[in-house]
């Protein structure tokens, strides 16, 4: 049956869209609601999704046309042929988007061969629906069991909890205990488990999801301006993090005179002998270092139920962009002596703001480090940059009246902020990790030159 | 400890209130000489005297209307209806007035309305009613209907003691059917807590009032054929207790609540969208209803009976629920 595929209005106001790029070629399978084209139009540009499943059988509309709303752009035919070989019949095709999320494991073969309520999936004549519950399609999906290998006790053949719960007993899901080392460094990253996976990758297009409905964003003069990809890698990295990770906050406060005392002294002759600028991170990197080497669940990640703890010491470091903001990492820094340190943090700024990272120096960071006091803030309370489970926010230092002795000193201190996730770092350890850095730091002891 | 009625369990907290409390005041039909139609409020003419325990004329509206004067006075009044089925004549006061006098003058009103509700004792369409629905749906009003003699002393004394305008429903059929041990000092039961009344792992049932013995009644013949249902007493209606219903759903991912009170409108559909809303994916099967038919309550026994859920309606619905 074919189905047209129109134009539609993305706003009250809008009578007309351009298209911009066509996602699918004609003689494509697309699903429902699979993004099918791309308009702009003088409000918004967006994704266009399918209407209804099938292959798309004709264009009408070509890329850079502006037409009417409502006008057919093109035609899907629901129950015709692939041009192309036709996918796998339970492997929905990929959606075409820039970012993939690791697949869920393959629908459980061991599944089909060791449950006992899979033991008969003939008994489903091809083509006809899978009962289940929705408890059921969330465990299915969790556990990446297809619903189609199994066989249901419930009332009418119906996959119940009890049908699913007994398929990933015996084995339906590979526990990632099972599959993964315990220690040691993985060779490549292992396929994380749907349910653990971070970031959702192309699935979800932030540009899209809204608070309110879209109408109620435009009104009186503005103007609208298309998030750059970074952008919107960022909204979705932020908005992932802070659905997967309970964040937990914590202040403490660090007297920097010392430091400070030690940069004025030290930084010309610094600055001469190795034509680099001394500035303080290095200091924060290695009190950051004290507390994560006493504190090793500081400097993990979170896998499902198993704890990733990092042998290495990779610090990210939030580097603000004109364009954006990108956390380039600092490798191995537990083995950088003090100039080792300041030169990768100038290098990989200066590298930051030219564009000139490489994919890898943006990867395997086992903490963050960010500093909203170089914009004057005296605190922030940073979003978790994943797979960390903590990011330290540095405030500006600036002299305060300090009680000290039942005097009041004025010192140089600094805000430290901790952002952490609480499903594995308790207030308990991130207060005495703070306390290690704010100790590393009031009593700095080594030669910076 | 004695074992103490549902009524004398109520009557004891109008006592022990009276005692702590002198602003608190009982007003209605025959409190007075007569002790209160179901002999609620034996006694307390003889210990608070005329002044603080009110036999008023027979109109409703006076007693709601002298209530809200007395609360602005400083007093704490408990207002008796004689049957709830008369707290219609003062759904006005009630919802125009009660409800919205601290909203929109600042005025509290921390006033009790109680009363004999319910069916089940052949009283017929005028004297059996469940009105609760009306006043859940009214912001402004909390209302609490208990099935316990612990949990109705507890809950009238928190009811009392509230600043808000509270309505309590008496359950009438348990007044003298049920017993239990309660402690002799003073104690109070939350407002806004549902309590598990039976643990399981195969189903939810949620209930309140008379309904939860039936529910319980039903759970143990379920139990005998393998379902394990869990039983829930909601105790207040509102603030509903939403932690403790998403909890039960989540874990025995099936639902049935069971209601006295008629079908349409009644809080088996408020819950039933709260599950939907927040555990959509704990679900394993459909959200069922027991509840009464969308009829008056019928004056015939034998109708009554059919209009009524029993634990033979609620097990069989569990059943279907279970397999499901």
């Amino acid at each position: 049956m074919p189905v047209d595929v129109i134009m539609p209005q993305m706003g009250e106001s809008i009578f007309e869209g351009t298209i911009t790029k066509w996602l699918k070629k004609p003689g494509e399978r697309v699903e429902r609601d699979e993004p099918l084209f791309e308009i702009s139009t003088d409000k918004v540009d967006a994704e266009i999704p399918a209407p209804s499943a099938g292959v798309l059988k004709e264009i009408k509309v070509g890329e850079g046309q502006t037409v009417p709303i409502q006008t057919v752009v093109g035609v899907i035919d629901t129950d015709g042929k692939t041009s192309a070989p036709a996918p796998a019949k339970t492997e929905p095709p990929k959606p075409a988007a820039v970012e993939t999320t690791p697949a869920p494991p393959p629908a459980s073969s061991r599944a089909t061969a060791q449950a006992p309520v899979a033991a008969t999936p003939a008994a489903r004549v091809d083509g006809e629906k899978v009962r289940s519950s929705p408890l059921v399609r969330r465990l299915a999906k969790e556990h990446g069991i297809d619903l189609a290998q199994l066989c249901g006790s419930g009332a009418g053949g119906r996959i119940s909890k009890k049908d699913i719960l007994a398929a990933i007993e015996t084995g339906g899901a590979a526990a990632p205990a099972a599959t993964l080392p315990a220690t040691g460094r993985a060779p490549t990253a292992p396929a994380a488990p749907a349910a653990a996976s971070g970031v959702p990758g192309g699935q979800v297009h932030i540009a899209l999801e809204s608070a309110v409905p879209r109408q109620r964003m435009y009104f009186g003069h503005y103007e609208v301006q298309p998030m750059n990809v970074m952008r919107q890698r960022i909204a979705e990295h932020m908005l992932a993090s802070k659905r997967v990770s309970p964040h937990v906050y914590s202040i403490d406060e660090a007297d920097m005179t010392r430091i400070v005392e030690i940069r004025e002294r030290t930084k010309a002759e610094f600055e001469k002998r190795h034509e680099l600028k001394l500035t303080f991170m290095p200091f924060f990197i290695r009190a950051c270092i004290e507390g994560l080497r006493a504190f090793p669940m500081v400097n993990s990640s979170v896998d499902g139920t198993n704890v990733v703890l990092h042998k290495e010491i990779n610090i990210g470091m939030a580097v603000a962009l004109d364009w954006g903001l990108i956390v380039p990492v600092i490798k191995n820094a537990e083995e950088k002596n003090f100039l080792g340190l300041q030169r990768s943090v100038t290098d990989l700024a200066e590298r930051a703001r030219n564009k000139k990272l490489k994919p890898d120096e943006v990867q395997e960071s086992t903490f963050s480090i960010t500093n909203p006091g170089v914009f004057g803030g005296l605190m922030g309370l940073p979003v978790i940059s994943q797979p960390n489970v903590a990011i330290l926010g540095l405030g500006t230092i600036q002299k305060r009246p300090v009680v000290i002795n039942d005097a009041i000193a004025i010192r140089s201190m600094v805000y430290l902020t901790l952002s952490y996730d609480h499903r594995v770092v308790d207030g308990a350890i991130a207060h005495q990790f703070m306390h290690k850095v704010k100790t590393a730091l009031e009593n700095w002891n080594e030669n910076v030159l | 400890m004695a074992q103490v009625t549902f009524l004398e369990a109520i009557r004891q907290a109008l006592f022990e209130e009276m005692e702590r409390d002198p602003t608190v005041v009982l007003l209605g039909e025959d409190v007075g000489v007569y002790g209160g139609a179901f002999k609620v409020s034996a006694g307390l003419l003889e210990r608070f005297g005329w002044e603080r325990v009110i036999d008023t004329p027979i109109s409703e509206t006076a007693i709601i209307g002298a209530a809200v004067g007395m609360s602005y006075a400083g007093l704490r009044p408990v207002a008796e209806m004689q049957f709830i089925d008369f707290i219609a004549c003062c759904f006005n006061q009630l919802t125009n007035f009660v409800a919205k006098s601290h909203y929109r003058w600042g005025a509290p009103v921390p006033m009790v309305v109680r009363g004999p509700s319910g069916g089940g004792v052949h009283g017929g369409p005028f004297h059996s009613a469940n009105p609760e629905m009306y006043f859940v749906h009214t912001p402004g009003l909390k209302v609490i209907y208990p099935s316990t003699a612990y949990d109705a002393k507890g809950l009238l004394k928190s009811a009392i003691r509230d600043n808000n305008p509270v309505l309590f429903f008496e359950h009438k059929f348990l007044y003298r059917r049920i017993k239990e041990e309660i402690p002799a000092e003073d104690y109070t039961v939350p407002i806004g807590k549902a309590a598990v009344r039976r643990e399981g792992r195969d189903l939810t049932i949620i209930s309140y009032a008379a309904m939860m013995h039936t529910s319980l009644e039903a759970a143990n013949l379920l139990s005998k054929e393998g379902i394990e249902a869990e039983v829930m007493d909601l105790r207040t209606l509102y603030p509903l207790d939403r932690e403790a219903i998403l909890a039960s759903v989540r874990k025995t991912n099936k639902l049935l609540v069971v209601h006295e009170d008629t079908r349409t409108g009644g809080i088996a559909g408020e819950i039933a969208a709260i599950v939907c809303e927040e555990a959509f994916e704990d679900l394993d099967g459909p959200i069922l209803r027991v509840t009464s038919l969308d009829t008056p309550v019928p004056y015939s026994p034998p109708l009554e009976e059919r209009f009524l859920p029993n634990a033979e309606k609620v097990a069989a619905a569990a059943r279907e629920l279970a397999r499901f």
